[in-house]
């Protein structure tokens, strides 16, 4: 079922070739149909997916090659579920998006976002380190040809920049994926494996675990991307097509992040207990930093791009607090920002469709001219900045929760607890770039006369918002829904932490009284579940 | 009739829920259905709305005794340990607090039809109205702090929505983001806080906190820290010092919004916030002097500036801003009670206020400055009725409500004792009693040079419709009787004895005076506070109510000798030698200048600075493209060695091989 739902786009791409290269009306249904077909089956895997189990479902395990030892070994959990989800949900509404956007090279363009659709749900689905390489380097080509070709002015520099980034990290967590082989050799047999699962179960020197966790890190922490990591990102996003944005935000930028909950951490629990508050540390910077860089941006999609750098380092701070309601809020948040941030490059899109420039200064008072988008565009702001009652609130609430009762920033040597205080800060300044931002394009006078009978959202375009503004309420609402199927499957990870480090909280927090004591380590014990 | 009250428990979330369905049909469908359809659905969702909250309200006196009535919608979020339903909660407390939102909402709702008739943006209007009283009713319900948060952003985004209404205007568009980013400031505590509260007592529900509260180590400081982090929350929303200065910016938004947002229910939330946790706040003194010490300073300062405006609203916006003070000095002596009753009391006669504001401005044609005005008595009769029993309820002149709601704060104050810092109670009546002199005598000066002496504008005033001037009129009513629920302590068993007495001539059934203070004081029960009152004597009691009317009569008299009739020379006189001090008040004490001065601007440069030196060219121009120029800079000297030229390859080794033999013969 896995493959199924990975590899009907690659199926939908080979079927683009046949397809002759001016009939744009075609190459765009196929894509249509294919990345549609693929969210159904991605449906039926949430349907039958088992709440409150913590391991892997949908397990596929088949030999590929002996020697190195790789396997097909695919499998879905809660963390991955919902970024699987939000991929196959977002790809169909993105291409629906270009519907007349994207003009030149259609067909071309299609396979790229179908290649890329397989390379992201594979690398989400992979529990082979190999095979995991394999779908992350297969995301890398069709983005860089998104932004290179239908990007805007500056779009070689920036998918040039974009790739050399990511390049560079490939390359360290190439030589991480390698060494781990290669010390993974068992004992009895000599038998190597690049199975994930069972990589887990193999112990790395401190040494050694210091050295992989900073080499997979970089290539996360350049997904992610952290500061001062995030340059591409800017350039990226600016050139790149709205659907290359999208894609890029809403899941691109999450295998960063995905990659620490999923390999960085629970592979080298020592080191991950050791860098993480470090790790936080930057995280912290990132949101405060990005604010502040969106808060100067004169271009809104750069604003937006920026915005994503402040968000995901709330998730990394999420991710950082090893316990279980934080890592929650921190995939929670990942779904959110992937809703949101998607959503507001979907918007710059309509604007740019419109006019042709993502200049703030250029818009002005457009909610007299453009009432419906203007409300659809408020609604995905308020999600953005986390009012309560949308997505993303909960996320932040949450995120948040989790790290301020996390026992890693209660011992940590840098900062402690104010990490949280800090990071908390993001609340207020999410609400002044952004409203910063609706104001200037949306409220005032309309001074320029472009402006001026722009029409408003077609039902096409309506349609491509619907499962958006669906989704930002009914994360905002049913909570639980998402919650009993994400926070099983880390709490392992965040047993995991505990246990590898023979961690003592009462050497950490003298200040405790003893009962308190005892509820946090009952909070810390390994929960339900586990391997069936 | 009882069987009715004893199964409200099971309709409570109907409260809330009617003024949602009318937001959302209106919000989405408005454009499309008849303006009288509009208004007519929005107001009937909020009519019935108060219907039920009446009834819930008699439930809860009669039936639950003063009991709490909870009625559950499921979970919200349920993690780890941590849950958060879905439950609305219904006690003495917030059925007060339901009663005045859906009544006050219900009036401002029909006045509403007058005042927006014939706006391009009716329905969108309605549309956030009836969303705000459904936000703010959960605020007021939630029977936890994170459901009370949900209501707290939500009346935020609404009073943003309702102040930027008019978003042609870039300046009302601004005010309305300066009162959403301000309240975010207060949030980022309020939300610290829950967030404490979470870690350290395992539970945010009212009632898990109150179990909890006396368990936690005063002496450690976790309390204060979270009740101080929660204070943060309520000055961002009820606009105390130091961030108030949002809610006069706020008066940029249609003036019913102003009305019931910025008056009477939204700023009175944080009040309520601490009202409702008392048990918490009780426990921490030295939050308590500072919440006192902050409504006091925050009353007297606002009547200063409200004493120097021009602008009928910026009047009455201060005017609420001390008027909120006063109500944070009452919780912050642990007068709970009077706070709340204060609160009640405010929120009618100002509301009354700003609609007899709002009902002027629409006479002059949407002139709000009261140089421009002057003479209006005879043209707008209603209007100028009820805004003068309002002016003297807010005086403090009795029998009117005000009076008594003021009276008791004084006294409790005066009488309070904080056990951790001595003498606080002496400087908050003082601060109190000279800010009720100035209230006095700024809502007078507004009266008279509103209504009196010769009209010096050039519109051509005339009476409002009576869809606007009923409504004026039902809340200058309540004003006037709501005084006598909370009657003072002396003063009250003779009245009960005469009421009693009267009500014996015609019934049988038994009957007690109604009391505010004894119905509402079953939610301020704090366990182990060291919270307490001095005892007096009834004489001294009574000697403090005449010096309460002495002040309200010297501040009344002082501004009708300045201003009646507008005939005196004297002010101008007084605004010429005090020089400084009146271009000082007039200016706001330059509190707007010296904030951005300080935060905004530098915030921005800084940003602005980083920009540039550290992602431009730190990381950019250095670290990325850097190491590109180098590698295209060393190609291209390494080019000229590999040109393909064999001459040039040739001589190359010829003179290296010179070189080399060279080396050797000389070695």
């Amino acid at each position: 079922m896995l493959g199924i739902v990975t590899f009907l786009p690659l199926a939908g791409a080979a079927g683009l070739l046949l397809v002759p290269a001016a009939e744009a009306g075609i190459a765009r249904a196929v894509a249509m149909v294919f990345s549609l077909a693929s969210a159904v089956a991605s449906f039926i895997v949430l349907y039958h997916f088992e709440p409150g189990y913590a391991g892997m479902q949908y397990e596929v395990d088949v030999s590929w090659l002996s020697h190195p030892t790789v396997s097909y070994h695919m499998g879905i959990d809660g963390i991955s579920l919902f970024l699987v989800l939000l991929t196959t949900v977002l790809t169909p509404v993105v291409i629906l998006s270009t519907w007349s956007a994207i003009k030149d090279r259609v067909r071309e363009f299609m396979v790229c976002m179908l290649m890329l659709e397989t390379g992201m749900l594979g690398a989400f689905l992979a529990l082979d380190m190999f095979l995991f390489f394999l779908f992350w380097e297969l995301m890398l080509i069709p983005m860089y040809l998104i932004i290179g070709v239908w990007g805007g002015e500056r779009r070689i520099y920036a998918s040039v920049k974009f790739f050399i980034y990511t390049a560079l990290g490939s390359v360290f967590m190439l030589l991480a994926i390698l060494f781990m082989y290669w010390k993974s050799a068992d004992p009895q047999t000599g038998a190597r494996t690049f199975d994930v699962l069972r990589l887990y179960g193999v112990t790395f020197a401190p040494g050694e675990q210091r050295f992989l966790f900073l080499a997979m890190g970089l290539a996360f922490a350049i997904k992610v991307p952290m500061f001062p990591f995030h340059t591409w990102l800017p350039d990226a996003h600016v050139e790149a097509p709205t659907a290359g944005s999208v894609i890029l935000a809403a899941v691109l930028l999450k295998m960063g992040t995905y990659g620490f909950l999923r390999f960085a951490m629970p592979l080298f629990p020592d080191a991950a207990w050791e860098f993480m508050p470090w790790v936080a540390g930057i995280a912290v910077v990132g949101i405060i930093y990005g604010a502040m860089m969106a808060l100067v941006q004169k271009d809104l999609k750069k604003l937006v791009a920026y915005s994503s750098i402040s968000h995901l380092g709330l998730v990394m701070i999420g991710i950082c607090s090893l316990g279980v309601t934080g890592m929650t809020g921190a995939v929670y948040q990942m779904l959110n920002h992937g809703v949101s941030t998607g959503g507001l490059f979907l918007m710059v899109g309509v604007l740019y469709e419109r006019r042709h420039t993502r200049l703030i200064a250029e818009y002005g008072g457009l909610a007299g001219v453009v009432p419906r988008a203007a409300a659809v565009f408020l609604v995905i702001c308020l999600s953005s900045i986390g009012l309560p009652g949308t997505n993303g609130f909960v996320g932040e609430f949450l995120t948040l929760m989790g790290s301020f009762v996390a026992p890693v920033f209660n011992f940590a040597m840098i900062g402690g607890r104010w990490f949280v205080y800090l990071a908390a800060t993001g609340v207020v300044l999410g609400a002044v770039y952004m409203l910063w931002a609706y104001q200037k394009v949306m409220f005032g006078p309309v001074t320029n006369d472009a402006n001026k009978g722009l029409p408003d959202l077609s039902s096409r375009e309506m349609l491509v918002f619907v499962p958006v503004l669906f989704l930002i309420f009914y994360m905002g609402i049913h909570t639980t829904f998402f919650t009993d199927r994400i926070a099983p499957s880390v709490t392992p990870i965040a047993a995991r932490m505990t246990d590898h480090t023979g961690f003592d909280l009462g050497k950490t927090r003298p200040d405790l009284t003893p009962a308190t004591l005892m509820r946090l380590k009952e909070r810390l014990q390994p929960g339900q579940g586990g391997e069936r | 009739m009882m069987q009715a009250l004893s199964n409200m428990q099971n309709y409570l979330w109907l409260i809330p829920a009617l003024p949602l369905l009318g937001a959302i049909v209106n919000g989405l469908f408005g454009r499309r259905l008849s303006t009288a359809f509009v208004s007519a659905l929005a107001i009937s969702t909020v009519t019935v709305s108060s219907v039920l909250s009446v009834m819930a309200f008699f439930a809860v006196r009669l039936v639950a005794h003063g009991a709490p009535m909870v009625t559950s919608l499921g979970s919200w979020f349920a993690i780890d340990r941590y849950g958060v339903a879905m439950n609305f909660m219904v006690d003495p407390l917030s059925s007060v607090m339901i009663l005045v939102v859906t009544i006050v909402s219900t009036l401002i709702h029909i006045y509403s039809v007058g005042y927006m008739k014939g706006d391009p943006g009716y329905h969108r209007y309605f549309a956030y109205l009836n969303l705000f009283v459904f936000a703010m009713l959960v605020l007021v319900m939630g029977d936890n702090l994170v459901l009370m948060f949900v209501g707290w952003e939500g009346v935020g985004l609404c009073s943003y929505l309702l102040i930027g209404f008019w978003f042609t205007d870039e300046e009302k568009a601004i005010a309305g983001k300066k009162a959403f980013v301000v309240n975010r400031i207060g949030d980022f505590g309020f939300l610290l806080g829950i967030i404490l509260l979470f870690h350290y007592a395992g539970t945010v529900d009212f009632a898990g906190l109150r179990e909890v509260a006396p368990h936690f180590d005063v002496a450690a400081g976790t309390l204060t820290v979270i009740t101080l982090l929660l204070f943060l929350g309520a000055c961002g929303k009820s606009a105390q010092i130091p961030l108030y200065v949002w809610l006069p910016d706020a008066m940029a938004g249609p003036t019913p919004v102003s009305a019931l947002i910025h008056a009477a229910t939204m700023v009175t939330a944080g009040v309520y916030m601490v009202c409702r946790l008392s048990f918490m706040f009780a426990l921490a003194p030295v939050t308590m002097g500072v919440i006192a010490g902050i409504g006091t300073l925050t009353a007297l300062f606002a009547a200063t500036i409200g004493l120097a405006q021009n602008d009928i609203k910026k009047v009455l916006a201060y005017s609420t801003v001390s008027q909120l003070g006063y109500m944070f000095a009452a919780a912050g002596v642990a007068a709970f009670s009077a706070g709340m009753f204060h609160l009640v009391t405010h929120a009618f006669f100002k509301a009354c206020l700003f609609m007899c504001a709002g009902s002027v401005i629409h006479a002059l044609s949407g002139e709000q400055d009261i140089g421009k005005m002057g003479g209006l008595s005879a043209k707008l009769p209603d209007t100028r009725f009820t805004f003068l029993v309002s002016t003297i309820a807010i005086a403090g002149f009795p029998p009117l409500s005000g009076f008594f709601s003021k009276d008791e704060i004084l006294w409790l104050a005066f009488t309070s004792r904080n056990p951790a810092i001595p003498g606080l109670n002496y400087a908050v009546w003082a601060g109190l009693a000279i800010t009720a002199f100035l209230t006095a005598l700024y809502m007078f000066r507004l009266y008279y040079m509103v209504f009196t002496g010769g009209y010096a504008g050039h519109a051509h005033p005339h009476e409002s419709p009576k869809v606007m001037t009923w409504p004026l009129v039902i809340l200058a009513a309540v004003t006037m009787v709501l005084g006598f629920i909370g009657l003072p302590a002396w003063l009250e068993h003779p009245v009960e004895k005469a009421f009693v007495a009267v009500h014996g001539l015609f019934s049988k059934a038994p009957w007690s005076y109604p009391n505010f203070g004894h119905f509402i004081s079953s939610s301020f029960y704090a366990q182990g506070s060291n919270f307490g009152f001095a005892e007096f004597s009834h004489a001294a009691e009574i000697g403090f109510t005449l010096f309460s009317i002495g002040i309200a009569v010297a501040g009344w008299y002082t501004a009708k000798r300045l201003y009646a009739g507008r005939t005196s020379a004297v002010p101008e006189r007084l605004a010429e030698r005090a020089g400084g001090l009146y271009r000082g008040a007039v200016a706001k004490w330059y509190v707007d200048e010296i904030y951005d001065a300080i935060i905004v601007k530098p915030f921005w440069a800084v940003s602005r600075a980083l920009h540039q030196l550290v992602d431009v060219f730190i990381i950019d121009t250095l670290m990325v493209n850097g190491p590109a120029y180098i590698a295209q800079g060393t190609g291209y000297v390494l080019k000229f060695w590999q040109n393909g030229n064999v001459q040039r390859y040739l001589a190359a080794i010829l003179v290296g091989a010179g070189v080399v033999v060279y080396v050797l013969l000389k070695g």
